[in-house]
C-alpha cells in the first residue's frame, strides 16, 4: 500500500467529500472529516519521511508512462506543503465541530464539511501533482469549495465577499489555463519535468515569455500578492472562523508553493531570474506589501480583517525570500510558509474562540478579555509575538533567515525592511493586548473561557510556534533541502 | 501564415477582451458571470485551435493508412474539463448572486456598496 500513498493521499479525501455530504447528519459528517485529515495528515508525514531519506518519489496513475500519463511527483518541496495543509487541517477539523455549530445552522453542516474535504483534497492534489493541467482542475476544486465555504459565512457580507474572490480566483485560475495552453502549444506536454527538458528549446520564442507573464500573473493573484490581494480581507473577515483559520494557513501557501514550482522547476531559475527578470517584480512588490499592509492593519478595528491584512503583509515575506533566488533565501521563504501556517493558524484560532464566546471580534468588544478568557487570549499573544519574530518563537527564525539572505547579498535597506515590519507588526499586535488586558472587563456580559474542544487544537498550534522556534533544526533541515531542490543545486 | 489563417486566434482574443471587459466594467453581478464566461470560452477556443494540424483528419485510427496525420485529441480532452470547470464556476457564482439578492435586495455592484456601509 505505501508506494501507492500519494494517490492515496488524495483520493481518501475525495471520496469521503461525498460520504460527509450523504450521510446528511452534522457529527457524522464531522466524523468523516476527522477521518479524512487525520488520514490525510498519515500519508503526508509518511511521505515527508519517505521523501527526505531515498529522494523524490514517481508515482505514474494507472500505469501510464510519465510524460503521456499524468505523474505524482513528491520531492521535499512539495512533501513540506503537504505536510503543512494535512496538519492544518487536522488540527481544523476537529476545532470545527463547535466553532461551526455556533455559526452555521444545523442543515448546513454535513454540506459544510463536503466542502471543508474537498478544499482540502484541492489542495493536497496541486502540491502532489507532477502535471501541470492536474495543478488547474485541483486548483478549480479547492477554489470552488472554498467560495462555498466562505458564503456560509453569518454576516451578508460574507457573500460579497466570496463573489469577489470567485470572480478574482476564476480570472487568475483562467490566465493559469492560458499560460499552460501557450506552454503545450510550443512544447506538446504537459508533464513538468519534460516541460522542463523541452522549454529551454524554444524559451526564445516569443509565445514562452508571453506564457510566463500569464501565469505570473494568475499565480500572483491566487497568493494575494500586493496589489492583486483584493480578495483576501474581506474572504478572510467574513468567513465562518474555522474556514478562516483553515484557509489563511493553507491556501495562500500552496499558490506560493506553485509559485516556486513553475518558476524554478518548470521554466528554471536561469529563464524567470536571469532573462524575464522576475526578481525586479517581486521584490519591490513583496517589499510594498510588507510595508504597506502592516500599515493598513494597524488601522483595522475588527480583529479577523487587522489580522487579514497582516497576512498579505506576510506573504510579502515569503516572496521577498523566493525573489533573493539564493539557496538561503529560498530556504527562509519555504521555512515562513510552514512558520506562518502555525503563527497565523493559532491567530485566526484563538478569534475563533472570541467569535464563539463573544460573537464578534470587534476590537470595542473585546475589553478586558484577557482576564475573561486567560487561555484564549494566552493564546493570541504568543502567536502575535510569533508574528512579531521575537526569539523563542518560530517568526524570530523566519526573520532570521531571512535577513540572512539579504545581507548575504548587501542589500542592507531590504533587511532593515524586513525589521521595519516586525515594528509595524508589534504596533498591530499591541493594539489587541492593550484593548484585553489592559481595559475593564464588564461583568455583566458573563464571558468565560472558551471550551475545550476549540482550546486544545488552538495550543497545539502555540506550542507548536514555540517548539519550532526553539528548536528549528528540523523545518530547517526540510526548507534547506527543499531550497536545493528547486534551485537545481543538490 | 496569413492573417486570414490566424483567423481563429483573433476570435479567441476578441473573445478574451470582450469578456474581461464585461468582466471588469459592468456593475450587475449578472453581467460579470456572463463575462467571466465570455472569458472561458476564449480559451476554450484556443486549446481546440492549437489542436488543429493542417491537412490532419479526426483522431480516428484509419486503417492502411500510414501517411494519414491526425490532428491532436488532447487538447479536446483537456478542454472538456474546463468547461466542466467553467460550469461549475457559473452555478457557483450564480447561486450566490441569488443569495446576494435576497440579503441585499438588488444585485448592483454600486448599490451593494451602499447598503454594506
Amino acid at each position: 500500500m505505501t508506494q501507492h500513498l500519494p494517490v492515496l493521499l488524495v483520493v481518501v479525501p475525495l471520496v469521503a467529500a461525498p460520504i460527509a455530504a450523504l450521510l446528511n447528519r452534522p457529527r457524522l459528517s464531522w466524523a468523516v472529516a476527522v477521518g479524512a485529515t487525520l488520514w490525510a495528515l498519515y500519508a503526508a508525514l509518511e511521505l515527508l519521511s519517505q521523501t527526505m531519506v531515498s529522494g523524490a518519489i514517481h508515482y505514474e496513475l494507472g500505469g501510464w508512462t510519465a510524460p503521456y500519463g499524468i505523474e505524482y511527483v513528491v520531492d521535499a518541496a512539495n512533501a513540506w506543503v503537504v505536510v503543512i495543509v494535512a496538519l492544518i487541517g487536522a488540527l481544523v477539523t476537529p476545532y470545527a465541530r463547535k466553532s461551526v455549530e455556533r455559526e452555521i445552522t444545523k442543515d448546513r453542516i454535513p454540506l459544510f464539511y463536503a466542502a471543508f474535504i474537498l478544499c482540502l483534497t484541492g489542495l493536497l492534489g496541486i502540491a502532489v501533482t507532477g502535471d501541470v493541467f492536474n495543478v488547474f482542475v485541483f486548483l478549480e476544486i479547492s477554489s470552488l469549495s472554498a467560495y462555498a465555504l466562505i458564503a456560509l459565512g453569518n454576516d451578508r457580507r460574507a457573500l460579497t465577499a466570496s463573489f469577489q474572490y470567485l470572480i478574482m480566483g476564476s480570472v487568475g485560475a483562467t490566465f493559469i489555463v492560458i499560460g499552460i495552453g501557450l506552454m503545450y502549444i510550443m512544447t506538446g506536454t504537459l508533464n513538468m519535468a519534460d516541460l522542463a527538458d523541452r522549454l529551454p528549446e524554444v524559451a526564445s520564442s516569443r509565445t514562452i515569455p508571453v506564457a510566463f507573464t500569464f501565469l505570473t500573473v494568475g499565480i500572483t493573484l491566487k497568493l494575494a500578492l500586493f496589489p492583486l490581494h483584493m480578495w483576501l480581507p474581506n474572504a478572510y473577515t467574513y468567513a465562518p472562523s474555522a474556514v478562516t483559520a483553515f484557509i489563511a494557513s493553507t491556501a495562500t501557501k500552496v499558490a506560493v508553493y506553485l509559485l516556486l514550482r513553475f518558476f524554478f522547476t518548470i521554466f528554471g531559475a536561469t529563464f524567470s531570474f536571469d532573462v524575464m527578470q522576475l526578481d525586479r517584480i517581486l521584490m519591490p512588490l513583496a517589499l510594498i506589501a510588507i510595508v504597506a499592509m502592516s500599515l493598513v492593519a494597524i488601522y483595522q478595528e475588527n480583529v479577523k480583517r487587522l489580522l487579514a491584512y497582516s497576512s498579505v503583509a506576510q506573504i510579502g515575506y515569503m516572496v521577498l525570500g523566493i525573489s533573493f533566488v539564493s539557496v538561503l533565501g529560498l530556504t527562509a521563504g519555504i521555512l515562513h510558509l510552514f512558520n506562518h501556517a502555525l503563527m497565523k493558524g493559532a491567530l485566526f484560532m484563538s478569534m475563533g474562540c472570541v467569535m464563539y464566546r463573544v460573537g464578534s471580534v470587534r476590537l470595542e468588544q473585546m475589553n478586558g478579555l484577557g482576564r475573561a478568557m486567560p487561555w484564549t487570549m494566552a493564546a493570541f499573544v504568543v502567536g502575535g509575538l510569533s508574528l512579531i519574530g521575537v526569539p523563542l518563537t518560530v517568526g524570530f527564525v523566519s526573520k532570521w533567515y531571512l535577513v540572512q539572505a539579504a545581507l548575504e547579498q548587501g542589500m542592507w535597506p531590504v533587511a532593515g525592511v524586513v525589521l521595519l515590519g516586525s515594528l509595524l507588526a508589534l504596533m498591530y499586535v499591541w493594539k489587541v493586548v492593550e484593548v484585553a488586558y489592559f481595559r475593564e472587563v464588564d461583568p455583566e456580559l458573563g464571558i468565560s473561557e472558551a471550551p475545550l474542544s476549540l482550546l486544545a487544537p488552538t495550543w497545539v498550534l502555540v506550542l507548536g510556534n514555540l517548539y519550532f522556534g526553539i528548536n528549528a533544526s528540523e523545518s530547517v533541515g526540510v526548507a534547506t533541502r527543499a531550497a536545493e531542490i528547486l534551485l537545481g543545486v543538490l | 501564415m496569413t492573417a486570414l489563417g490566424l483567423f481563429n486566434y483573433w476570435a479567441v482574443i476578441f473573445l478574451m477582451m470582450v469578456g474581461f471587459y464585461t468582466l471588469i466594467a459592468r456593475g450587475n453581478l449578472v453581467k460579470k458571470i456572463i463575462g467571466l464566461n465570455i472569458f472561458q470560452t476564449s480559451v476554450f477556443i484556443l486549446y481546440i485551435t492549437m489542436g488543429k494540424i493542417a491537412g490532419g483528419t479526426a483522431p480516428i485510427f484509419v486503417k492502411g493508412g500510414e501517411d494519414v496525420s491526425y490532428s491532436n485529441p488532447i487538447p479536446h480532452v483537456l478542454i472538456l474539463t474546463a468547461i466542466v470547470v467553467g460550469v461549475a464556476t457559473s452555478a457557483v457564482g450564480l447561486s450566490l448572486v441569488i443569495r446576494i439578492k435576497e440579503a441585499f435586495g438588488t444585485i448592483e455592484e454600486d448599490e451593494i456598496q451602499d447598503e454594506s456601509l
